[in-house]
């Protein structure tokens, strides 16, 4: 049986759809299968980041409702056999999805993928429970700014009133150049406040938005960094210890932890 | 025979008077005698307000047997009740004693939206984040980093002290002053103690070790009895 992990992070546009889209191909480029679920019912994204809009017949809303089975619903991917996806809803209300409804969705889907990734909307509301009653893991995305990781940190103490694992962060849309100047926080200050583990760090990336506007994932791309650190968190879900990216211009974070533990460099 | 057995003794001290209450006989004979007593008494004709101890023994007084204690003290113009004293506690009120005078550990991280509020003195083993909020009747022990709200001493105990490994707050509040962190980004200091100064008008940061000398009781059972 596969299991189910949201992406969230309560403040909006931080890159929960894209780190949705990103993980579930880097996923599914080492071989396994996957299905992605939007749950941004009113504000989906995730099919057009995955270059997916115009394949979509029936949606989230359609199978909560039962019009649909769910496997009519899934959208397969253009490139991988082995990924799907269940896209939200343009049209519906939000209420229309009740956690008990996500909850017998995903447990369905567990018996047939591997990994389902969830996209949850912003925000603390009716869609953040929807998204995350389905779910096994949570993974939040955070960005390197003072109010992105308020709200992070106020998503990580709901997780963890939720019945499942504690969460994984993920940092997002860091610039070397700005945390070396001291303009921007830099990732152990951020894992210190939140104090969970680290999932991966994702730089400020070109590629990634010239990726999504072009629906496909920058997973993809083999020679990008920000596609490396997709991939390498998919390794680090699969459980393997894989070490954190070091950019040349990154020396901030790997001093900073020696001096931790008392190693001078 | 038994009529003529003192229930209540009278002693007179420089601070007023004790009154020493049998805790054998019944109640309404208690009152009988000290009507009784304080209509005879000479104390009339002092022109100064005197202060009364009733100290009742191993007897057990209802809120409403006491106040009916305290009328018929007052009907005597120049007395005053000053304690009523007792060494019996119902399970009630010994409880909500404890309750206060107890320290509670947490072993968790106080995340933003989130709040904390004990009975007595909290030990907390972990972080108050920014936006987070912990509050106390008693003192405040934070063994980690506090960037968020610590409010110590929640129902008036001036002299609760909030203290931090690391001390960044966003506000710290005691009894009912409030401090804020300044507008300008600071850096934070280790091992601190935060407590009101004479006047309680304003929160002073001190290092921890020298706390001991501001609050030398910080510890002591009675303190936080008192202070419950
Ligand atoms: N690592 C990155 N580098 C550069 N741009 C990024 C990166 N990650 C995300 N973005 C851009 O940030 C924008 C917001 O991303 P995204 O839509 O994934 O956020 P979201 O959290 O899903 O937003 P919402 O809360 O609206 O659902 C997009 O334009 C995306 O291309
Ligand atoms: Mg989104």
């Amino acid at each position: 049986m596969g299991e189910a992990i949201v992406v969230t992070s309560g403040k909006g546009g931080v890159g929960k759809t894209t780190t949705t889209a990103n993980i579930g191909t880097a996923l599914a480029l080492l071989g396994k299968k996957v299905c992605l679920i939007d749950t941004d019912i009113g504000l989906r994204n995730l099919d057009v980041i995955m270059g997916l809009e115009n394949r979509i017949i029936f949606d989230l809303v359609d199978v909560v409702q039962e019009r649909v089975k769910i496997k009519q619903a899934l959208v397969p991917d253009k490139r991988f056999d082995c990924l799907q996806l269940l896209p939200a809803a343009q049209t519906s209300d939000k209420s229309e999805v009740t956690p008990e409804a996500m909850k017998k969705i995903a447990d369905e889907l567990k018996q047939e993928f591997d990994y389902i990734i969830i996209d949850c909307p912003a925000g603390i509301e009716q869609g953040y429970k929807n998204a995350v009653a389905g779910a096994d893991k949570a993974v939040v995305v955070t960005n390197p700014e003072k109010s992105s990781v308020r709200d992070a940190d106020r998503i990580i103490g709901l997780l963890e009133q939720e019945d499942i694992e504690p969460p994984k962060l993920i940092v997002n849309r860091i610039r070397h150049h700005m945390v070396q100047t001291g303009d921007m926080l830099d990732v152990d200050e951020i894992v210190s406040v939140l104090s969970i583990d680290l999932l991966g760090v994702v730089a400020d990336d070109d590629e990634v938005i010239k990726a999504s506007n072009s629906g496909e994932p920058v997973a993809l791309h083999p020679n990008t960094k920000s596609s490396l650190a997709y991939r390498n968190i998919a390794r680090r879900i699969l459980g393997e210890s894989v070490p954190l990216l070091s950019f040349d211009e990154e020396k901030g974070f790997f001093t900073k932890v020696k001096k931790f533990f008392g190693i001078r460099s | 025979m038994i009529a003529n057995q003192q229930l209540i003794t009278i002693k007179g001290t420089r601070d007023g008077l004790i009154l020493k209450i049998d805790d054998q006989c019944a109640y309404e004979n208690v009152l009988e005698e000290l009507k009784e007593k304080l209509s005879l008494n000479a104390l009339l004709e002092e022109d100064r307000l005197i202060s009364v101890n009733i100290q009742l023994g191993n007897r057990y007084v209802t809120r409403e047997q006491k106040e009916t204690l305290k009328k018929v003290v007052r009907e005597n113009q120049n007395l005053v009740v000053g304690k009523i004293e007792s060494n019996v506690l119902t399970i009630e009120e010994a409880s909500e004693w404890k309750k206060h005078a107890e320290v509670k550990p947490l072993v968790r991280v106080v995340r933003s939206g989130q709040v904390i509020n004990v009975e007595g003195d909290l030990l907390l083993i972990g972080d108050v984040n920014p936006g987070g909020k912990v509050m106390a009747s008693g003192n405040i022990f934070v063994m980690g980093s506090l960037r968020g709200i610590a409010h110590a001493g929640v129902d008036g105990d001036s002299r609760a002290v909030i203290a931090a490994s690391y001390m960044q707050p966003s506000q710290l509040r005691i009894a009912d002053a409030i401090s804020r962190a300044p507008d300008h980004e600071t850096e934070g200091v280790y091992m601190e103690c935060g407590y009101l100064n004479e006047n309680e008008d304003k929160i002073l940061i001190d290092r921890l070790q020298d706390i001991i000398k501001k609050r030398p009781d910080i510890s002591s059972f009675e303190r936080r009895m008192l202070n419950g």
